[in-house]
Order: structure tokens, then sequence, then C-alpha cells
């Protein structure tokens, strides 16, 4: 299974924009990730270790929230996608000096 | 770092804001690094703002459309370089809100004031990160 990895992790990753890894579940693929390369740990999931709030995680077109989450099952030629969240807005703005 | 954009791609997103006024637009700016960090935009895709509660001073794109983007551009060697918005009757300027929300350090996000419906100053910020600790620089904005 190939997982597409955003810019500002490939940092994390060798490098790498896509990689293939193994595993029958989403959490059994992003384990395999982490441990192939563990400071992306931190950076997708919490102390508490799950996963990140601002970070979405995708099989193909669909966000494992409303699938089984990290229970959700893959296969080979599927796509994981990761995703942090883009949002902001012009309320309290940061003061002009 | 410095985000270089053509004057075609630059009108677009200005326009973009003005379309959407007085609510915020977004896009995402899809393009190539280089070997500095530098970023040179390609496109800038328009986005759905899905902040439908309060358009007026908050955007979100929605993460399905950034699934798209991404594996579209992961096909062509490009990358998604960074992101813009629009602040209708507000400054050019980063909120406590934008920093709050931004999770993708290295990229740029474009900032376009829209006063009265016209796009106004469009300035550029690279999210930085360093440990825990993220903040927003100035960026030289190229418009070619």
């Amino acid at each position: 299974m190939r997982v597409l990895i955003p810019t500002p992790l490939r940092q994390y990753a060798d490098k790498q924009a896509s990689l293939d890894v193994s595993g029958g579940s989403v959490a059994e693929a992003l384990g395999e990730l982490t441990s192939r390369y563990p400071e992306l740990r931190k950076q997708l999931f919490s102390d508490d270790g799950r996963l990140r709030k601002f970070v979405n995680v995708y099989v193909n077109d669909e966000d494992i929230r409303y699938l089984q989450n990290e229970s959700t099952q893959v296969k080979p030629g599927d796509t994981l996608s990761i995703i942090p969240s883009v949002a902001g807005g012009c309320s309290e703005l940061k003061e002009i000096a | 770092m410095a985000l270089t954009i053509s004057k075609a791609e630059w009108t677009s997103l200005r326009q973009h804001g003005e379309e959407t006024f007085p609510h915020e637009c977004c896009g995402v700016l899809v393009g190539v690094f280089g070997a500095d960090g530098s970023k040179t935009v390609h496109s800038a895709v328009r986005c759905q703002n899905q902040r439908t509660d309060s358009p007026h001073n908050r955007y979100f794109i929605d993460p399905r459309e950034l699934v798209r983007i991404q594996r579209e551009v992961s096909e062509k060697a490009q990358d998604i370089v960074g992101f813009y918005h629009s602040h209708p009757q507000h400054p050019a300027r980063w909120s406590k809100t934008d920093l709050e929300e931004a999770h993708w350090p290295g990229c740029s996000y474009v900032i376009t004031s829209v006063m009265d419906g016209v796009a106004a100053i469009t300035n550029s910020f690279e999210l930085t990160e360093h440990g825990d600790c993220k903040s927003f620089r100035d960026e030289e904005l190229n418009v070619l």
C-alpha cells in the first residue's frame, strides 16, 4: 500500500513524498511507518497515543473517522493519505507594530 | 525564503477574494520547492470555504480536496507549497487564529486584504517550527 507523505512531514521520512508499507489495517500501516521513521510518531500522535486532531488520514477517498478509524482494513493497491488540516481566519488579528 | 508566483496566478487568487467578499476565500498553491527552500507556484487551486457558520472571518479547506490535490500533484512531480486566503475588511496580516490553525511548516500562507470588495495588499508568510514552537515569518513575494 502506498502512503502519501505531506510536504511538512517529509523531513521526518527521509524526504520521501510517498513510500510503500504493508499491514492489513491503518494502525498496522502507520505502525510500520513510524517504526521505520520514529520521528514521525510525535508528529502524528499525541502523548496519549491518539492521532492528533489536525491530522487527517484517508484511505483512498474516505476519512478513516467515518470508517473504523485506525482499525479500518486496508489492502494492497489502496492509497493512504496523511493530510494536516488547513484553516484560519481574520479574527483576533495580530497587533501590527 | 521567497515565494515566486506568476502575475496570472497572483491576479487569480486576488480575484477569488473579491468574488467571495464579504466572505473569506481559500485555496492551495501548487508548485515546486527550490533546493534552498524557496517556492515557485505553478497554479493557485481554488477551494470552497467550508466554514459556512462564519465565512466572513474563518476558512477551512475540506481535507478531501487536499487529499485529491496531493494525489494529483504527486503524479506530476509537484508539491503543495502553500495556501492562500482572504481577509475581508482586515489587513493582510496573519491572525492568532491563522497561526493556531497552521500545520504545514515550510509552506507559504498568502493573505490578501479585501477592502469594500476590492483586493488591496497581498502578503506571504512562511510557517516555521522549532520544537513545539511555531511562528510565521514575513516572506518575500515575487510576482513575475
